[in-house]
């Protein structure tokens, strides 16, 4: 019966199935979600090894490694090395101090409403006819989507650091919507970049971000989307940061932002493990999020990564179809002018480039997921063959889109519709005692307009 | 091993002509240009022109599709190279003409870091240094991440550039000071690139901090528009680099190489020895 899931995943039964399994059901009786502040401190201690730099200056080793495998690093202008070793040293300092955690904890549960539920898709699994459907129902947290919980954490460290003024970058608006939020709650100046082409398909989000106080700047650049916004929010970052902290929204970027990223969206999968463990008496048998800079993905899959019987399965955007040139699929594309390692925003990555290592124009109607180079961690997972990766084009995302709110209630991000693509295409192969666990990372009421046009389009 | 020998080498190039500078009591004038602006044809008349018009050392910047460390200036005039179709292969070959041309001076290829690794690292080296260039700067590769890029210039004999900023730590400067190769790069401000009115105030504590480290020439870039401004900086420095102001120069003029060339002849006599002072 997990045939199916292990040609899609193909290496992570590779020796480990025995003692895989031993370990799972050992881990049946770990964890509640009480621990996760903690754990939050307590987690930090990675398996990756610190890279072997030829050269290394003594005076900026971290106690933080900065590559994932080979992926990862800072490949930044001058200006922002040593803002990034201060930016380190306070996330260090700050993330065992008890103070800070608990009022992290705190805001948490009082402000964003965590810990979020899991839902069991009773409807949408009668209808798939195969495995159980679970939904980590991210998009109920403040503010609608998963990205609050990073900006909280990030916000509160520039608050420490003196920073009064936050900028941000965000593609389908999420991140910017989160930003402003915590800018509002902790009383900071916020700025967002926000690509031009993004903010006409996001309105809401941009209204959304000037009540609650923040400028957003279109930028022109490019092609006008999520990337772009990035470099833009880094020049400004590279003028100003003296006194400006950059709140990075996902998990990509320069060391340390993608560790620290991981670390603050990493309660999603700690809550998760625990409630699936409490509501179905056993770990699911595959996690599946969308994956654009991977942040939400990176969040379920790190409390899973020591129990080799959970897959993990990031979903690409998948656009207008893999061969169609028009997609954002940095690991699941074609081989031909495909994802291929190198360096987008500071990091060593899987990166959409033409063969001249210029960054490939992307695709996809969820602009979240609109974006050419992917979290490094990810790229890391994936050549372990720890995570795998496959694709949803828009219409299949739509169409999970349309199926979730009907038959749910639920109406969910065009990102998150991604992974619930997958978990349509994979949930009818499995049996019915198998557990797929989907991070519903985001709510849709942002993608309406986008909707109704997509459909509007093909009649 | 077989590019060792005296002026065959980037890195001796390169400190001859900080050395000629010095003997004429100046600082070395470093024009940026971009390569394929606003087309290959014209960007090779351009540099030709400055070559001519007094440049001593020219930095050639090669289009990167998300230039980060550059402002609106470069960010354009590179937009526009790569909609003309320049590669890094072009710029490679653009250099080789330029050497054909009768271009003596250093040739210093300026862009980011992923056409490099797209090209491999080891090869891009190999053939720039088959055409003529001298060493390379790559804003986007500080020295903990360019052990790569660093071996094959060592190999090579060419010279690679790196950055210290106002930002940077006591500890850096010491460091970078000692890695870098040809001449040591100092961002003038915490910024992008791109044309600016005044300079820093403590621009001048910053290239003695610097200096002081240094083993090699040390070049202040970013924001110097003027011939005032190049003097001023002409007197700390031993290098005045100037891109964003040549090629808005370039940009608004009727005849693009003769604006260019005129530009950097200003910007020459403005850092001759003045006896007076």
């Amino acid at each position: 019966m997990s045939q199916r899931i292990s040609e899609h995943v193909p290496s992570l039964h590779s020796g480990q199935a025995l003692s895989g399994a031993e370990r799972c059901s050992r881990s049946v009786v770990e964890g509640s979600a009480s621990q996760r502040v903690s754990r939050l401190a307590s987690q930090q201690v990675t398996q990756y090894p610190i890279p072997n730099t030829q050269y290394p200056i003594p005076t900026t080793i971290s106690p933080l490694p900065a590559k994932f495998g080979p992926y990862g690093g800072q490949f930044v202008p001058e200006t922002l090395m040593p803002a990034l070793a201060e930016l380190e040293a306070a996330y260090l300092a700050l993330r065992s101090d008890p103070a800070f955690l608990a009022e992290l904890d705190d805001l948490q549960r009082t402000y964003v409403g965590r810990p979020t539920p899991l839902s069991h898709a009773r409807r949408l699994t009668a209808h798939l006819g195969g495995a159980q459907v679970y939904l980590k129902r991210e998009d109920l947290a403040h503010s609608g989507a998963h990205k609050i919980n990073n900006a909280l954490g990030q916000a509160l460290l520039a608050r420490a650091m003196g920073k009064r003024r936050i900028i941000a970058e965000t593609g389908a608006g999420q991140h910017g919507v989160a930003s402003a939020t915590a800018a509002a709650l902790l009383g900071l100046e916020c700025v967002v970049y926000m690509g031009r082409v993004d903010m006409a398909r996001q309105q809401p989000n941009v209204l959304r971000m000037q009540l609650l106080g923040a400028e957003v700047r279109p930028v022109d650049s490019g092609s006008r989307t999520l990337k772009d916004a990035i470099n833009e929010a880094i020049r400004d970052w590279v003028a100003n940061v003296g006194d400006t902290y950059y709140l990075l929204g996902s998990a990509l970027g320069p060391h340390p932002y993608p560790t620290m990223v991981r670390d603050f969206q990493s309660v999603i999968g700690i809550e998760a493990r625990a409630q699936i463990l409490a509501q179905a008496g056993r770990l699911p048998d595959a996690c599946i999020a969308c994956v654009g800079g991977g942040s939400n993905a990176i969040g379920l899959f790190h409390a899973f990564r020591d129990d080799p019987c959970v897959r993990l399965i990031g979903v690409e955007a998948a656009g207008k179809g893999l061969d169609s040139g028009l997609h954002a699929a940095r690991f699941s594309g074609p081989r031909v002018r495909g994802g291929r390692p190198g360096v987008l925003h500071g990091a060593y990555t899987y990166v959409l480039q033409d063969e001249d290592g210029q960054i490939a124009a992307t695709h996809s109607i969820s602009a979240g997921l609109d974006y050419a180079a992917v979290g490094p961690e990810h790229a890391h997972l994936r050549d372990l063959g720890r995570a795998g990766y496959t694709a949803a084009t828009d219409d299949q995302a739509l169409a999970a889109f349309q199926l979730l709110s009907r038959i749910e209630g639920i109406i969910p991000a065009l990102e998150s519709s991604h992974a619930v693509a997958e978990a349509i295409r994979l949930a009818p192969e499995l049996a019915a005692d198998q557990i797929l666990l989907v991070n519903l990372s985001g709510r849709g009421d942002k993608d309406l307009d986008t909707v109704m046009q997509a459909l509007e389009g093909r009649k | 091993m077989s590019n060792s020998g005296g002026q065959s080498t980037g890195l001796a190039r390169i400190a001859s002509t900080f050395a000629r500078a010095r003997a004429e009591g100046r600082a070395a004038l470093m024009p940026y240009f971009t390569l394929g602006y606003p087309d290959a044809a014209t960007s090779r008349q351009i540099v030709r022109a400055i070559a001519a018009a007094g440049a001593d050392l020219i930095e050639l910047g090669v289009p990167f599709s998300d230039p980060l460390a550059d402002g609106p200036t470069i960010q354009h005039a590179t937009q526009v190279a790569l909609d003309g179709g320049i590669t890094p292969t072009h710029c490679l070959v653009l250099t080789s003409r330029l050497r054909a041309d009768g271009v003596t001076q250093p040739l210093l290829l300026m862009g980011y870091i992923n056409p490099i690794l797209a090209y491999g690292v080891e090869r891009f080296v190999t053939d720039a240094t088959a055409v003529g260039a001298d060493g390379f700067i790559v804003p986007d590769l500080p020295p903990e991440e360019a052990g790569a890029l660093e071996a094959a210039c060592r190999t090579h004999g060419r010279a690679l550039v790196y950055l210290l900023a106002p930002t940077s730590t006591p500890e850096r400067v010491t460091t970078i000071a000692a890695r870098t190769s040809g001449f040591l790069y100092l961002v003038s401000l915490a910024g992008v690139t791109g044309a600016r009115d005044a300079l820093p105030v403590d621009l001048s504590g910053f290239v003695e901090r610097a200096r002081a480290a240094a083993h090699c020439p040390v070049a202040v870039g970013f924001g110097i528009s003027t011939p005032e401004q190049a003097r001023a900086v002409g007197r700390i420095a031993d290098g005045v680099i100037v891109g964003s102001a040549l090629i808005n120069t370039v940009t608004t003029a009727a005849d693009p190489a003769a604006a260019a060339a005129h530009f950097v002849r200003d910007l020459r006599a403005a850092l001759a020895p003045t006896p007076s002072r």
